[in-house]
């Protein structure tokens, strides 16, 4: 960007979205500097008995589950060969890396030595922790990510030789994507496996591991129909006209993979229960809101993934999308917050500061993903690149 | 297809260079020690402790911690952990009062401590005396720890910009030498004991035996999460003292071991599996173009 394009940009009348967004991000740059200056008590209602929070339970859990996408649709073309999946598969992967990328600026904030960071990559191994398998799987998937997704930078950038020798990282990139995601999404789920005092026992389960990584399937097929339901509104000068035409069916058949997976999931959840033996206490508050999580957040979405994929009826899957991402974070913030330490007196409610900042690193995220589905291709082909299949 | 596959090899190889450690790491390697091994422990019997808090303040002085004083400049004795009162005695009693006893919180001291199985940079470790020692200069402020203690003892620094975790030190640099923690030493009734381990299980079990009447059977820490160098002796439940409800016997790390030790499975059968539904994948879209002669010319990405 040239010094006159600037002024001009400086000029223009920044739109309502723009202004709400710009005023969002800079009260959560405020917030950073409180936080940054004394401490994670002046901005956040973390405590002893609840040291993880909102950072945690939502910026980190549901970011990872949530940008799931990227490794489903990357598998699905590229090792089930079902390339119509095609034209989802650069916005599924942009979001899985700005998902990552954002799970970590939300980590710098959460972290209590965030310039630390680096350590368990590079400097002190402890390699006993499921934490430190976390880690070495967002750093290495990250770049993973980055791989996969640069042939969209570099035919922006018009560079041919660099576009075909990542092109030939593709495979190995998607399977590595694969391991990666399974572990360290189930991964997420292990964490809680060391504190069966504390997490409630319908939600603690040796099978945690599990649960997380068939729900982040379930989240990343969500998330894929959900991003494109807004992508296609809002950028609707970027898609191509011959994509449009295809997507109905496309999500069809998104939204019935995300049936499947929804009904594995709805039985894999019960083993959970009665492996513990916990049947009695889904007539405790708890277990009506556990009940409510599988009813409403599970069996209903995948009742109406599977009846919208059955009668055609797209808009039904759409929404159903967006029922299905509300159930998957319900779920991890059952986990992480709702369901921990729940018989404790004082229960942890998130400060409205750490409400602003989860809010700010969303936005951003978001500004991100606009900033460069506009320039690069993303959503329609480049011209000298067209799609394969 | 070269270039992939190394660089694939490349990328699964330093994967399973940093997982397949955990998997095949035995116990041992962090200094935990089965329950037989022996190691120096407390016991801390509630039935002659009279509340004084000596071993509170006591504690302080020796790790040269300021206490925490009001807005009016008034210090009063801290209801909870913190980073300024690594233990703290509370007092329990029932609502007729017919039943009280007081309690010593501080850290257990696991002989395979879930916190130390937690931290990702081996902040926290247990030393061969027992200790469970904690090192600022590797700790990144996860808080993992505080997740993982089934005792809710490691404490946060909510209030600082540059915070650090705290706990009981077990006074590791003292008992090197061979002296006894500040704790033990300040206490004018002798509720508190130091020593072998075994020794004091003896010594807790004939206490019991003697004044049946005054102890619950239980010998807390004995077996709670794998045994602990922290023993208790109380006249009423632990349950009604601060103590985890449904605490297994079994070590907090038993509990990801299973998932750990799935890892490198994961990444050999994944790897072998992608492979192959690629490759298969990629002949099968050959034979149907009519090219399955060259089959292995044929390239899958775009």
């Amino acid at each position: 960007m040239n010094p006159a394009s600037i002024s001009s940009t400086l000029r223009t009348r920044p739109s309502p979205f723009n202004l709400v967004a710009g005023l969002i991000v800079l009260a959560g740059l405020v917030v950073l500097v409180i936080r940054f200056t004394q401490g994670l008590g002046a901005v956040t209602n973390l405590s002893n008995p609840y040291p993880w929070g909102l950072w945690i339970g939502f910026d980190v859990l549901c970011g990872v589950a949530l940008a799931a996408g990227g490794y489903i649709l990357a598998s699905t073309v590229y090792l089930f060969g079902i390339k119509q999946y095609y034209p989802l598969l650069r916005p599924a992967i942009l979001t899985g890396f700005l998902g990552y990328a954002f799970v970590v600026v939300a980590l710098l904030v959460d972290l209590g030595r965030p310039w630390r960071l680096p350590y368990p990559v590079f400097y002190s191994y402890g390699v006993t922790s499921v934490m430190f398998l976390v880690a070495w799987h967002v750093f290495l998937y990250l770049t993973v990510q980055f791989i996969e997704f640069s042939p969209a930078v570099f035919e922006w950038l018009g560079w041919k030789r660099v576009r075909s020798w990542v092109a030939k990282l593709t495979i190995g990139a998607t399977i590595a994507g694969l391991i990666l995601s399974t572990l360290h999404q189930s991964a997420l789920g292990a964490l809680f496996l060391l504190a069966p005092t504390k997490l409630h026992p319908l939600w603690y389960s040796e099978l945690l591991p599990v649960f997380f990584f068939v729900s982040s399937i379930i989240a990343g097929l969500a998330m894929v129909v959900f991003e494109s339901t807004i992508s296609h509104r809002v950028f609707r000068d970027q898609v191509d006209s011959h994509h449009l035409a295809r997507l109905d069916g496309l999500m069809l058949g998104l939204g019935k993979a995300a049936a499947i997976t929804l009904f594995a999931y709805f039985w894999l959840k019960w083993i959970g229960v009665a492996r513990g033996q916990h049947w009695e206490l889904l007539a405790t508050p708890m277990g009506l809101w556990f009940l409510l999580e599988m009813l409403g957040f599970v069996a209903l979405p995948c009742f109406l993934f599977a009846w919208g994929a059955r009668t055609g009826n797209v808009s039904l899957v759409r929404v159903t999308a967006m029922l299905a991402v509300i159930g998957i974070i319900i779920n991890r913030l059952n986990v992480s917050v709702i369901a921990f330490r729940w018989d404790y007196a004082q229960r942890y409610w998130p400060h409205w500061m750490e409400l602003l900042v989860t809010i700010s690193i969303v936005t951003v995220g978001v500004l991100t993903f606009r900033w460069i589905v506009r320039r690069m291709p993303v959503l329609r082909a480049h011209p000298e690149y067209p799609e394969p299949g | 297809m070269k270039v992939r596959r190394r660089e694939f090899l490349k990328l699964g190889a330093a994967t399973a260079a940093a997982v397949a450690e955990a998997a095949v790491a035995p116990p041992k390697a962090r200094g935990a020690a089965p329950e037989a091994e022996p190691c120096q422990a407390m016991l801390y019997d509630a039935t002659r402790c009279i509340g004084c808090r000596a071993c509170q303040t006591a504690c302080r002085q020796g790790l040269g911690l300021t206490p925490s004083v009001d807005d009016e400049g008034l210090y009063e004795q801290p209801a909870d952990l913190s980073s300024t009162c690594p233990t703290v005695i509370s007092a329990y009693r029932n609502e007729d009062g017919t039943e009280w006893s007081f309690v010593k919180h501080q850290c257990m001291h696991c002989l395979d401590p879930g916190c130390a199985s937690a931290c990702l940079v081996n902040a926290l470790e247990r030393t061969p005396d027992g200790a469970v020692v904690y090192d600022v200069d590797k700790c990144i402020g996860c808080r993992y720890c505080m997740i993982a203690c089934p005792f809710e003892v490691p404490t946060f620094e909510y209030d600082k910009a540059v915070p650090a975790i705290s706990k009981c030190t077990f006074c590791y640099d003292r008992i090197a030498n061979g002296e006894v923690p500040h704790c033990v030493k300040s206490c004018p009734t002798g509720a508190i004991r130091f020593g072998d381990r075994e020794t004091l299980l003896r010594e807790a079990r004939s206490r019991i035996h003697n004044e049946p009447g005054r102890y619950v059977d239980h010998i807390y820490g004995e077996h709670e999460a794998g045994g602990t160098a922290a023993l208790y002796l109380a006249g009423v439940t632990f349950d009604k003292l601060g103590f985890p409800a449904g605490l297994s016997n079994k070590p907090i790390p038993d509990l990801t071991k299973a998932f750990l030790n799935s890892v490198p499975l994961v990444i050999i059968l994944w790897a072998a599996f992608g492979t192959g539904l690629h490759r298969f994948v990629q002949r099968r879209e050959a034979v149907s173009s009519g090219a399955a002669a060259d089959v292995e010319g044929v390239e899958g990405e775009p």
